[in-house]
């Protein structure tokens, strides 16, 4: 019984068949080395806001301690819903239509649990975020991974969308802004993938946690096109934009039933987001919005010093247009993404993330994140064209 | 104000080269912009910003509140000047509120600086009071903090 094969016989099969991270292992070996220069963070450089933080510290000194209602504070609730009526034109009732989450992590968990029944098809696009596939899965739903390509800019398609939809599939998830590739949709591809889901009357859940972080165009978001917030559960959270992470702090906006039946599962499984993460997040839709102009300013410069540097060394790399990721192409140089991942670290300390964690169609690629101070980005930059420079 | 001269502020040393990429522009025309500007006079120098703590023979730094009488031509503008041309005199400002004149000096020793406001400051024409103050720490300058303790806190690798 003590043995441990006896005890991993006793975790479940759902569990067991679900590989590890491709992202853990890659930080295993990461962590284990000195004066590593790290573009494989998938979170700002940035600290908080002190704004953000003093309401938080605020709030501790007032006694705030205790647990909010399972739906999470009313005033962020409110702020919540005109925050996404000014974003996207379409407005939710902060009562019924808006449920606090603890990061957009346990958004996209309940979203998929609330909905899949065994056997129910999810579609989704890789290179994708790395939750997407094992929740899925965790809910004993079938994943079905819709590879994009490089050639649409990682952009999904109708098309593709018409080659992996089967009459078993009831969810579409959506990335865009996309992490890992930094793709954004244009209002077009959003209303063409909005007509196919009516077609085919699917469920979309749309993860629009970078919305804020694009650098050329405005997002235009899937709850935008008239039909879809009736089928539409949108996800959000304080992560990215306002250098939250941490903070744990997300949100879901869904017709009633489909929040309520969300609710269900958060009020048995997490009972309320945290409060002093909540009372910082009022503070953050206050008065936020010359911080994320900053950042997001910062983020563009690097933005494009990054792709100018991968253009000049000679690696192909669609210039990102969201989020703060470059998903450049290293296939030419004969390695698969994680032998090109490690004999960069190996050689020249530098570590990204190789294409692969994300999905098959991963393979040829490393991703490399832009949140990162500036000289660490030059500096890594200068490593790179060395290292491909003796290849 | 614009990208480039943000970048400049920040960092005075980067490279044309550099900067274009991070501007989405040749270094040529980064090249010719700061020209156009130092031309101007809108880019007035460029200085490195020193921690002085860290050095042996650091300098005391003080801050004097003047009040002055306003000549009937000219104002404040031309006592101002007066101050301002002493090489000791680091920063000259017009305040509103109980003083005028805000004087930042730069002295070996407190007995330097003291010596600047009662030989040279008190008797100036013009000036009718100086309260002095000696600056003890800094931690924050020309939007640098000067701690550099802060490390990275962040995984070295996450999703």
């Amino acid at each position: 019984m003590n043995d441990s094969k006896s005890l991993r016989s006793r975790i479940a099969q759902t569990v067991r068949d679900i590989p590890r991270s491709g992202i853990r292992d890659f930080f295993d070996i990461v962590s284990a080395r000195e004066d590593v220069i790290s573009l494989g963070i998938g979170e700002p450089d940035f600290v908080t806001p002190w704004h953000i933080r003093e309401a938080a510290v605020l709030a501790l000194d007032r006694g705030v301690t205790s647990y909010t209602s399972n739906m999470g504070l009313l005033p962020l609730r409110r702020g919540i819903a005109q925050y996404v009526e000014r974003k996207t034109g379409v407005a939710y009732r902060p009562e019924t239509e808006v449920l606090i989450t603890v990061g957009v992590s346990e958004g996209l968990d309940l979203a998929v649990r609330a909905l899949v029944e065994p056997g129910d098809e999810v579609l989704y696009h890789e290179p994708s975020y790395v939750s997407y596939n094992p929740l899925i899965q965790f809910a004993h739903g079938r994943p079905i991974a819709i590879q994009t390509k490089k050639e649409n800019g990682f952009r999904l398609t109708r098309d593709e969308l018409e080659a992996y939809c089967t009459p078993k599939a009831k969810i579409l998830l959506l990335n865009y802004p996309n992490n890992p590739t930094g793709a954004i949709l244009s209002r077009k591809d959003v209303e063409e993938i909005a007509a196919f889901a009516i077609e085919r009357d699917l469920i979309v859940l749309t993860d629009e946690i970078y919305d804020e972080l694009t650098y050329d165009r405005e997002h235009f978001s899937l709850i935008s096109v008239p039909g879809m917030r009736e089928r539409t559960i949108y996800l959000h959270g304080f992560s990215k934009a306002w250098a939250m992470t941490g903070w744990r702090m997300g949100f879901t906006c869904a017709p009633p039933e489909l929040t309520e039946a969300m609710m269900k599962i958060h009020q048995y499984t997490m009972l309320c987001a945290p409060i002093l993460s909540q009372e910082a997040s009022i503070e953050a839709l206050k008065h936020a919005e010359g911080d994320i102009a900053f950042m997001k300013a910062e983020y563009r410069k690097r933005r494009n010093f990054i792709h100018a540097s991968f253009e000049e060394m000679g690696i192909p790399c669609i210039r990102p247009e969201g989020a703060f990721y470059a998903f450049a192409d290293v296939s030419r140089f004969g390695m698969t993404s994680k032998e090109f991942a490690l004999r960069l670290l190996d050689e020249q300390n530098v570590a990204c993330v190789p294409g692969t964690a994300f999905g098959k169609c991963g393979e040829g690629f490393i991703r490399c994140s832009y949140a990162t101070a500036l000289d660490d980005i030059k500096e890594a930059m200068a490593r790179i064209a060395r290292f491909v420079g003796k290849l | 104000m614009n990208e480039l001269l943000e970048l400049l502020k920040q960092n005075a040393l980067e490279s044309p080269e550099n900067l274009a990429k991070l501007l989405g522009t040749t270094a040529d025309d980064v090249k010719k912009r700061i020209a156009q500007y130092e031309k101007e006079g809108v880019i007035r120098a460029y200085q490195a910003i020193v921690n002085e703590e860290k050095l042996d023979a650091s300098l005391v730094t003080t801050v004097i509140e003047v009040k002055v009488t306003p000549e009937s031509e000219g104002g404040f503008d031309r006592i101002a000047d007066r101050i301002s041309r002493f090489p000791e005199v680091e920063a000259v400002y017009l305040m509103s509120g109980t003083f005028d004149l805000l004087l930042f000096i730069k002295g070996r020793t407190m007995r330097e600086a003291a010596g600047f406001v009662s030989e040279k400051l008190a008797t100036m024409p013009g000036v009718t009071s100086t309260a002095t103050h000696f600056m003890m720490k800094t931690y924050k300058q020309n939007g640098i903090v000067m701690h550099t303790g802060e490390g990275d806190e962040r995984l070295k690798v996450s999703p």
